[in-house]
């Protein structure tokens, strides 16, 4: 680990402002993905701003229905939240289906959105990755690639990114607020995360030095009723092979609406418009569901090694719209 | 740098630390606390494990400037203080002694730690014994690598039947 120097930021104006001055600074959030990539040499900064104590860490009801999440919130106190719980079940689920409960005790709402690839061959310093050196070339392909994308991915990297969390964020239409250098904005949770293409190095559309200070939702009333499902290899602490975050607005035995985001198959949380769009209108048959989660995976693209995700896909998909239109005609 | 924080009550102060270290590290190389272990440095194992604030956390990935004015309770801390000859193991301590569910003993500070944590936040919020699941699920972030877990469930077990006892008026089981 090279040296470098760390400060305590006063507050979120100050440190972007000393982050977006130097390209080898980066802001230190709950440090159990950053401290880590210190070690292994993935990352090389000359100063670390740590923003935990500026920045809010609670949940607060907005005017309009909505909820702010303070981005310096912990991942287990975002988890039991009695209102995040009470009207966002599926973010609490998907949250505590994450990492083990002393990560979550350290981990905030901002970093677990800025966390890196699990991908073995970022990790590994001493392998071509195209997302941690561009242009040394992608050493997943033909290796290792039980984790990695079978959606939106591209010849220069198949990587999937980790959270649990933005994938029922994804499905939430959650919105991101970025303090940068020019002042406070807003993006979409699900434009937050880019698809590799030909730059995987660039994970977000943040810029260097923005500041992700708070996560809003919508109101969303049918979410009450919604659903974490994760497949993975052992039952607790481990990254998802497919994941699925879901919410039905069921009324006289119709879908009004879905909302469902796939973890676990892309290099961004999957917003499954295409099994959305199947679904709205339509009464909740297993064909019906059976036709979703076809129409969402059939530019499924898996490569040596992940053949199997296209069907668990499917199958996680259906299992969880199952469960919730069960749930909503027995309730 | 310095940093100044509370461990086991009390006030510490390590100096000329680097950025670079971690709270494990100024903890076990700086203040002569070696009960928390390194074994990952990566957060996988759990083996590190310490109270921070209340709240378990692996020290491995905590930044030694993080700790600042901060309350750390490691391992050492459980035990009840008093001269060292009069020192008692605490109620998790002892469990683990007596279910056999210590082996090599590296992962086993982390593991009271997180057991400790566990029957604080069930027992001692006046809630039941943790069942097996609820057990297994909050000791997921720590590996053992000798015992197969069993005999670790049965002194988590013990250790919870025994706080609840005493915990429900029968004095110490």
């Amino acid at each position: 680990m090279n040296p470098f120097d760390y400060r305590r930021a006063e507050d979120a104006a100050g440190a972007v402002a000393t982050v977006a001055a130097d390209p080898r600074a980066m802001f230190l959030g709950g440090g159990t993905n950053l401290v880590d990539h210190l070690k292994l040499g993935i990352v090389d900064p000359d100063l670390l701003v740590d923003v935990t104590r500026l920045l809010p860490d609670g949940v607060e009801p907005l005017p309009d229905g909505g909820v702010r999440i303070g981005a310096g919130m912990r991942n287990s106190d975002l988890a039991a939240d009695p209102l995040i719980r009470r009207r966002y079940p599926v973010l609490s689920q998907a949250l505590l289906s994450g990492a083990s409960g002393q990560l979550r005790n350290a981990a905030t709402t901002g970093g677990n959105l800025l966390q890196r690839t699990r991908c073995v061959y970022f990790q590994d310093v001493t392998m071509a990755c195209n997302k941690r050196r561009p242009g040394s070339g992608c050493s997943a392909f033909g290796g290792y690639t039980r984790y990695h994308a079978i959606l939106g991915a591209s010849e220069h990297c198949i990587a999937t990114h980790p959270s649990d969390m933005a994938v029922a964020l994804s499905a939430l239409d959650a919105t991101v607020v970025v303090q940068g250098t020019d002042g406070e904005r807003r993006v979409a949770m699900t434009e937050l995360h880019r698809l590799p293409g030909d730059a995987p190095e660039r994970d977000t559309v943040l810029r260097h030095g923005d500041l992700i200070t708070a996560v809003e939702l919508p109101d969303l009333p049918f979410a009450a009723r919604s659903r974490y499902r994760k497949v993975r290899d052992r039952a607790s602490y481990a990254f998802a092979l497919v994941s699925v975050a879901a919410a039905v607005d069921l009324s006289d035995g119709v879908i009004r609406e879905a909302r469902i985001a796939l973890g676990g198959v892309a290099h961004k949380p999957w917003r499954a418009t295409r099994a959305e769009a199947e679904l709205r209108g339509a009464r909740p048959t297993e064909e019906t569901l059976r036709a979703a989660a076809e129409a969402e995976l059939a530019e499924a693209r898996p490569v040596e090694g992940n053949e199997f995700k296209p069907t668990l896909a499917r199958n996680t998909l259906v299992a969880t719209l199952r469960d919730l239109v069960e749930e909503e005609r027995t309730r | 740098m310095r940093v100044s924080f509370e461990v086991n009550g009390h006030e510490v102060t390590a100096d000329n630390v680097w950025p670079g270290e971690s709270l494990l590290y100024v903890l076990r190389e700086r203040l002569g606390l070696p009960g928390s272990k390194n074994a990952c440095e990566q957060g996988e194992c759990g083996s590190c494990t310490v109270y921070l604030d209340g709240v378990t956390v692996c020290s491995c990935l905590v930044a030694a400037g993080q700790a600042q004015g901060r309350a750390v309770r490691t391992v050492e801390g459980l035990a009840e203080s008093g001269d060292l000859a009069e020192r008692r193991l605490s109620p998790v301590q002892e469990a683990f002694v007596e279910a056999g569910a210590v082996q090599c003993g590296f992962c086993t500070p982390g593991l009271l730690v997180q057991t400790d944590d566990l029957i604080e936040r069930t027992v001692g919020q006046g809630g039941g014994v943790p069942d097996e699941a609820e057990i297994r699920e909050h000791l997921a972030g720590n590996l053992c690598r000798c015992t197969g877990y069993e005999k670790i469930i049965d002194a988590v077990r013990l250790a919870a039947e025994r706080t609840a006892a005493q915990r429900d008026g029968g004095g110490p089981a």
